[in-house]
């Protein structure tokens, strides 16, 4: 095994790449900071994929099954002998796997921005930025500890603000940034709530301990389970917490309403953050924390089920009405991510039982390439066309073949096409489901069928459907399709599509660390296949050659349409009762208490000061002889004093 | 001189002190603040050189102190003189209530 | 009631009369003229107790010195003819009852007090003697305070010189009318008094 210090440098060579362009690059180098920074994400995932290799290959399965392995550990905060906060590394199968997806797309990424991000004048910040983002997202999965993730989720929140704010001359960008933050802020809070609970009653905040106590016949567990709340015991109540904040993190209903506003930062990060590696957090933390969930409390993994097929459902309906293509993005990676949620929700732990853990991480690896592959062919056209709006676009296959044919290439993978990528881990997914919920199954494959129809709605919309005209100006001399650096990353990732479903993941990633086989049943990925190949063929009749259909169907639909289209008035009511309700009732009295209570005392206090030194001035009154009174005068008194008075 | 006391000349003394704190309390003019301040100084002369007459005989530590009182007296009335002047030169005024700028 | 004790009453009723009449006339050139009385009255007293030499320095240092210098003054601030103001009637009442009350006080320890004289042999005020133990430097000679004293004498001759000396200004700065003065003094007064009325 690689020794500690190399495994630390995985998450400390992207932080020092931080310091190194904030500190000294952005003044004096501000060309050469995008070569420091992927040099040093490069180096991150040469060593994530010799951690990745040594530990599945060699040295992490002990008597057959893969094991946690701590190669470092730190106490950091000691709160008492038991609880102290550690800061240290965590390998087990899923940390090392999400270390190699993290680093690839990162490093994806950072080639793509060379070209896309040339020439703006915050060069070096973008870049710092990025690998500030980095390190907390590798020190996040890397976490063995419940507040070291803690510290490292909002480590990525406010890396996440400064990216979706990088435009901070936009007033929408910075509208977006604030809303990504104080929402998923928002969600932290349930966060922080069950890891105080969970904290409390399992006397430990190491990952190891806690699942150890939590899962076994042990006295906490017992005291966390008869200890109850308005009904429901205290170990639903930490988990569901802990999974508001996952829930708030992976945009997941009703706090997603901050992932559409989030495309308002440039294309890679979206790709980065808002795709691959961020929103699969709540993901990442639920599948940590999942032996609690499925032993102790399947209530709260009923939950977190619920919630992620409702997203699901409910995203892939919207982004059949978008027509900001970055958007219909960002409402399939909602679609997909509670895809990775409700997979998790019906799984149980060990064995057969423990499908839809595995098929949930197989989705998020595979995931990340054709979501990262597609947004950064998004970033490609909307580099050529200087929009982001479908109706700009149109018949681009011509002008930019490579774009497109990776772009098709990731549709088909996210449509679940064999043998692309996407293929293999929806029918894990559907398999998972159809054994547990046969109601969330139908939901499922129905999403299946919609995701299929909206992302090749998007696929014709971009690349087919009309001639293109250029606006503007003369697109001639243009810089064409892309720098090389633009179209390196989007051909790799699009080789990852095609060839990711083929990796034994079942062998190597699963909810106990035993390797699972899983067997092909043809006739169950026949229905699935079709019902895509379904939503393809209607996504080309309706946008292939551009004609009223799709404008008719909309009229037919009518109201459903409208609502759609207007996202479901999420956004109205978040903001009816935050500004009518939050701000009226609780704002405004407080402010009021703020105003008058606190300040009107403390000014009472000076005012008060003031007034009697006003009063007692006139003693300094600049004329001798009373000055001299009162000297005589105080010289009777201490006479008086000591000769009758004192004893 | 037999019937003439230590009290009678502390008497004296006493009550010349407290005409002088009196004037000094009193009086609006900077010079009569002055001849005040020197009717307290001689008061006190008188009642060192009454005990040094009475009390102390044998020594003359009473009359040293007087002369030397004198002395400073003297030095004092001096420089409080050059002072009141260059006050009058700025303000024109001996009034000491006019000299109430270092207040509040 | 012996000559000497006459006399005595005499010198006291000089003494405490001008004292009083210097301290509560209105004219001030009047109030110079009693205190030269109480000091006479007091050079007197000293005579009187056989103090001769102590005598004879009140009358050149006080008389001779201290009241010219005071007349002087008051010729040099030209108010020698006016009335002065009279005090706040307020003031003078506190005044007078802190030193009668401050009197009455001290006299009655003075009355209680039984004063021993000593036994010793008594030493002759005159003139060898002083001199004689001023110059010593044994015990009770006095030689350090005499010099500290003309040391005194020339630094306040020197500080007078200097605070009461008229700077002649250059040509253009002769403020031309002493209203100037007052005005900025006045005007220094109320920007002083609006600062802190600012705090």
């Amino acid at each position: 095994m690689l020794n500690s210090g190399l495994i630390a440098l995985i998450p400390l060579l992207p932080i020092i790449s931080f310091i190194l362009i904030s500190l000294v690059g952005r003044k004096y180098f501000p060309k050469l900071c995008s070569a420091v920074a992927t040099l040093a994400i490069f180096g991150s995932f040469i060593l994530s994929l010799t951690v990745a290799y040594q530990y599945f290959f060699q040295v992490g399965k002990v008597n057959g099954i893969y094991q946690k392995l701590i190669p470092l550990k730190y106490v950091w905060l000691q709160f008492s002998p038991n609880v102290s906060i550690d800061m240290g590394i965590l390998l087990d199968a899923i940390s090392v796997m999400m270390i190699v997806v993290v680093t690839f797309i990162s490093l994806m990424v950072h080639i793509y921005s060379m070209g896309y991000m040339k020439g703006e004048e915050r060069y070096a910040t973008y870049y710092s930025f990025l690998s500030l983002f980095t390190f907390s997202m590798l020190g996040l999965v890397l976490a063995c500890n419940i507040f070291q993730i803690y510290i490292f989720w909002e480590l990525v929140g406010v890396s996440s603000f400064l990216l979706i704010g990088y435009y901070f001359n936009k007033p929408s960008a910075v509208a977006a940034a604030k809303k990504a933050f104080i929402v998923t802020r928002f969600a932290d809070l349930g966060f922080l709530i069950g890891i105080l609970v969970l904290a409390y009653y399992s006397g430990t905040l190491d990952f190891q301990s806690m699942i150890g106590r939590l899962t076994s016949h042990s006295d906490q567990l017992s005291s966390i389970t008869a200890a109850s709340f308005m009904g429901i015991s205290a170990l639903t109540w930490g988990l569901l917490l802990v999974f508001i904040g996952g829930a708030g993190k992976s945009a997941m209903f009703p706090l997603h309403i901050w992932l559409p506003d989030a495309m308002e930062g440039p294309t890679p990060v979206s790709a980065l953050i808002h795709a691959a590696t961020m929103v699969v957090a709540g993901v990442y933390l639920v599948a940590r924390l999942f032996p609690i969930f499925s032993i102790s409390c399947p209530e709260a993994l009923n939950v977190v089920a619920y919630v992620g097929i409702f997203s699901s459902f409910f995203a892939a309906i919207i982004a059949c009405t978008q027509t900001d293509i970055k958007r219909v993005l960002a409402y399939s990676t909602m679609s997909q991510i509670g895809y990775m949620m409700f997979a998790l929700g019906v799984s149980r732990y060990g064995g057969e039982n423990g499908l839809g853990y595995m098929a949930s991480m197989f989705h998020l690896f595979t995931h990340a390439m054709f979501k990262a592959l597609l947004f950064l062919g998004a970033g490609s056209v909307i580099h050529y066309v200087h929009s982001n709006e479908m109706k700009d676009m149109g018949g681009l296959r011509k002008h930019m073949p490579i774009t497109h044919i990776t772009f098709l290439v990731a549709c088909l993978a996210i449509a679940g096409i064999p043998p692309f990528a996407g293929f293999f881990s929806k029918e894990e997914i559907l398999q998972a489901a159809f054994h547990a919920n046969k109601m969330i199954f139908v939901i499922a494959i129905i999403t299946a069928a919609i995701t299929a129809f909206y992302m090749f709605r998007l696929y014709f919309s971009i690349f087919w459907n009309k001639t293109y005209v250029a606006h503007g100006h003369g697109h001639d001399d243009h810089h064409g399709e892309g720098t090389f650096t633009m179209k390196l990353p989007l051909v790799i990732l699009g080789i990852m599509s095609i060839v990711a479903g083929f990796v034994p993941f079942s062998k190597l990633v699963t909810s106990d660390g035993l390797p699972l086989v899983t067997e092909f049943h043809i006739s169950f990925s026949i229905a699935p296949v079709l019902l895509a190949t379904g939503g393809i063929l209607l996504a080309l009749a309706f946008y292939k050659k551009e004609n009223s259909k799709p404008q008719s169907m909309a009229n037919g639909l009518g109201a459903l349409y409208r609502s759609a289209y207007k996202k479901f008035y999420i956004d109205e009511i978040y903001l009816f009762i935050t500004k009518k309700l939050v701000f009226n009732l609780i704002g405004r009295p407080a402010a009021w208490f703020d105003r008058n209570v606190i300040d009107g005392t403390i000014n009472l206090v000076g005012n008060g000061t003031a007034g009697i030194s006003n009063a007692i001035k006139t003693l300094q009154s600049g004329k001798m002889q009373q000055y001299a009174s009162y000297f005589f005068t105080g010289v009777i008194a201490f006479v008086i004093l000591f000769i009758y008075l004192w004893t | 001189m037999n019937e003439i006391g230590l009290t009678h000349l502390l008497f004296v003394s006493i009550a010349l002190f407290f005409i002088g704190v009196y004037g000094f309390l009193t009086r609006r003019n900077m010079i009569t603040m002055l001849m005040s301040i020197e009717l307290i100084l001689n008061s006190v002369n008188i009642n060192f050189i009454a005990f040094n007459k009475y009390l102390y005989a044998n020594k003359l530590d009473g009359l040293f102190f007087t002369i030397f009182v004198i002395t400073i007296a003297a030095a004092e009335a001096a420089v409080a003189i050059a002072i009141i002047i260059n006050l009058y030169r700025n303000t024109r005024s001996i009034d000491v209530e006019d000299a109430d700028t270092m207040k509040f | 009631m012996s000559a000497s004790t006459i006399i005595f009453y005499i010198l006291s009723a000089l003494i405490l009369g001008g004292g009083i009449l210097a301290v509560t006339v209105r004219k001030i050139f009047r109030a110079a003229i009693f205190l030269l009385f109480s000091l006479i009255g007091i050079a007197g007293l000293y005579f009187y107790l056989n103090y001769e030499f102590i005598g004879a320095v009140q009358i050149v240092v006080y008389v001779g010195g201290i009241v010219v210098l005071i007349i002087f003054s008051v010729f040099l601030t030209h108010a020698s003819g006016d009335d002065m103001n009279k005090p706040k009637l307020t003031r003078s009442i506190f005044s007078l009852l802190a030193a009668v009350f401050a009197f009455a006080l001290t006299m009655s320890y003075v009355l209680k007090e039984q004063f021993v004289p000593t036994t010793q042999k008594a030493i002759e005020p005159n003139v060898t003697n002083i001199g004689t133990q001023m110059l010593s430097t044994s015990a009770h000679g006095y030689v350090l305070p005499f010099e500290v004293v003309s040391m005194l004498l020339l630094a306040a001759m020197i500080g007078c010189i200097v605070i009461a000396i008229k700077v002649k200004l250059p040509a253009h700065e002769v403020p031309s009318d002493i209203e100037d003065n007052r005005l900025m003094a006045a005007s220094k007064d109320t920007l002083g008094s609006a600062l802190t009325e600012q705090v």
